[in-house]
């Protein structure tokens, strides 16, 4: 058996069936990451003692006892480098662990290792990370997208039995299309942002990378909650996310976004999303058509939203408590104009500069201020969908992954990589990513992803309803050979 | 809305050095960038409220009580320069 293949699920029942001790499960991580993350170039780091200590005293009785799983580089995790893969925080270790990790822990679960991503969350390809390209594992040439790349890479190339990423405008459900694994951004407010550094606080979310739909149910469990450390988190009681899979979809309408199927979209991506939701129907789903009429300015008023939130959350960036500082500066905003200039990349200039102006006074009206009004009638578009629907269905992503370099000078080419995930950070509602198939690309296998979208804490509704279409077909059994 | 940003002052209002050839090659693509978002007049926003964030909470308050943190070593830790326990900071009065 090869271990490294197994979901968390499959890999449970091991371990408490004694075939399997946890130790055994994290060794034959590392064996695989050893064989092949140079060429996927996940891992940003992996430091196994601490998770070797961990796992010789875990507690396999846990929900997720003895389970390693991959941290995204943003989220803080105790005596680990935690850099946003920025130049800014090279050499910064945590020294507390975010609200995620200790209920990891209290779930019984071993957090390892640091994940590469797009620069501080910033970005649709992992390109612009400071420190190493992440390759996608079903054709080494490709991306595998972003911001999350490497969360979603090392567990479609089986370097990860699961891991978490963060989510601002399809930063988990787009790389796990583009790499054909399980992606979930939880609502707004299920789970706690304490200890993620923060892109745009009103739009970011952590969420699980796993190889099957149980997996993120499983997850989500130990994950969500109300966290004193975070006044943005809800306490709506915590559901149990597996409470409903395997359950039928009689009785479920899905609505299908006429905005979201449009001219523009790759073909394949277009054929194999019309054959799940004739799937849908045959299991017995309902499937109606539903318009959300401001879809086409979520790009815009995500743009300016997000740049805004992050260009304050970066000021804190200033070379005196943590992160670079400049070498011999002649004054004090010197000193801040150098840290940072030597400190951040090109893409999060940019958004800096972007999200400056449009707060800065004379524009504030025109570009923020407006934006957020959008952004209302966007929220408005989904809860009126969602009096007639249980969920939504659309592609993830409006092609499979692009060729490594292809975008790297197209700043607005590649925000439009985006345009069928943002609407759900704006509204705050949750949806995940599943496989749905394949397009053939010069005789190279590529995935496609189904993206559902549920109503705000209906995340089991929207697991079962994934869990259903995962199970009657056969894309989650397919592996990328690396 | 107008599409002019002047992106050497906005990075000076961002405390951001930027060099010729970054001022150069973001005027073109922010330009580009604020263009596109022209769109957004429209819409008619009349009447609507704006959205800061989509959480149903305001003003969370809790009891101003000490509770256990950072040492002051672990505060430090991560600091490019310090002394004596204390951060040290450029010159901020001359």
């Amino acid at each position: 058996m090869d271990l490294h293949t197994l979901s968390v699920a499959a890999l449970q029942q091991q371990l408490r069936s004694g075939a399997v001790s946890p130790v055994e499960a994290l060794d034959a991580l590392e064996a695989r990451i050893s064989a092949v993350d140079s060429k996927i170039g996940g891992y940003l780091s992996h430091n196994m003692t601490h998770a070797r200590e961990e796992a010789l005293r875990a507690d396999i009785s846990k929900p997720l006892g003895g389970i390693p799983i991959a941290i995204k580089d943003v989220i803080n995790v105790t005596g680990e480098p935690c850099t946003a893969a920025s130049k800014i925080l090279q050499g910064y270790t945590a020294t507390y662990d975010a609200t995620v990790i200790q209920k990891l822990r209290a779930a019984g679960a071993i957090p390892f290792g640091r994940l590469n991503m797009d620069e501080f969350a910033m970005g649709s390809s992992t390109e612009n990370s400071a420190y190493q390209r992440t390759a996608n594992p079903w054709d080494l040439s490709r991306i595998p997208g972003g911001s999350s790349g490497g969360s979603a890479a090392v567990v479609a190339a089986d370097e990860a039995y699961a891991s978490l990423g963060s989510d601002t405008g399809g930063s988990i459900r787009q790389p796990a299309a583009l790499c054909g694994c399980v992606g979930l951004k939880p609502t707004y407010g299920r789970v706690s942002r304490f200890g993620l550094i923060a892109f745009a606080s009103s739009l970011d979310q952590i969420g699980p990378f796993t190889k099957t739909v149980e997996d993120s149910a499983l997850l989500l469990n130990a994950l969500a909650g109300r966290d004193p450390m975070d006044s943005t988190s809800i306490d709506t009681p915590v559901d149990n996310y597996t409470r409903l899979l395997g359950q039928d979809l009689k009785g479920i309408r899905i609505g299908m976004p006429k905005e979201y199927f449009i001219e523009g979209i790759d073909p394949q991506v277009d054929t194999a999303v019309r054959a799940a939701i004739k799937q849908y129907e045959s299991l017995g789903a309902e499937i109606v058509e539903v318009s959300l009429p401001h879809t086409e300015y979520a790009v815009a008023v995500y743009y300016i939203i997000a740049t805004a939130e992050a260009s304050a959350n970066l000021a804190r960036f200033d070379g005196v408590r943590y992160g670079h500082r400049a070498d011999n500066v002649q004054n004090i905003v010197d000193h801040y104009m150098r840290s940072r200039a030597e400190g951040f990349g090109e893409e999060v200039k940019r958004r800096i500069i972007l999200g400056t102006y449009v707060l800065s006074s004379g524009y504030y009206d025109a570009y923020y201020l407006r934006a957020q009004k959008v952004r209302t009638l966007i929220r408005q578009d989904f809860s009126r969908a969602f009096e007639k629907v249980d969920a939504l269905i659309c592609p993830t992503s409006p092609e499979v992954a692009f060729k490594l370099g292809d975008r790297s000078d197209d700043p607005l080419k590649m925000y439009l990589a985006d345009i069928f995930t943002i609407a759900a950070n704006l509204a705050g509602i949750c949806g995940i990513s599943l496989p749905c198939g394949f397009a053939n690309v010069d005789g190279t296998k590529l995935p496609v992803g189904l993206q559902l979208l549920g109503k705000p804490f209906e995340e089991a509704k929207l697991l079962q309803i994934a869990h259903a279409y995962e199970q009657s077909t056969p894309w989650h059994l397919e592996r990328p050979v690396v | 809305m107008s599409a002019e940003i002047d992106v050497r002052y906005t990075a000076q209002l961002a405390r951001l050095n930027i060099s010729e050839a970054e001022a150069a090659k973001f005027q073109a693509q922010l330009s580009q960038i604020l263009g596109y978002v022209e769109k957004l007049k429209e819409v008619d926003v009349s009447g609507v409220e704006p959205t800061a964030h989509t959480s149903a909470v305001h003003n969370v308050f809790r009891q101003d009580e000490p509770r256990d943190w950072f040492t002051p070593e672990q505060a430090l830790a991560n600091a490019p320069r310090q002394a004596n326990q204390l951060f040290v900071v450029t010159k901020v009065i001359e």
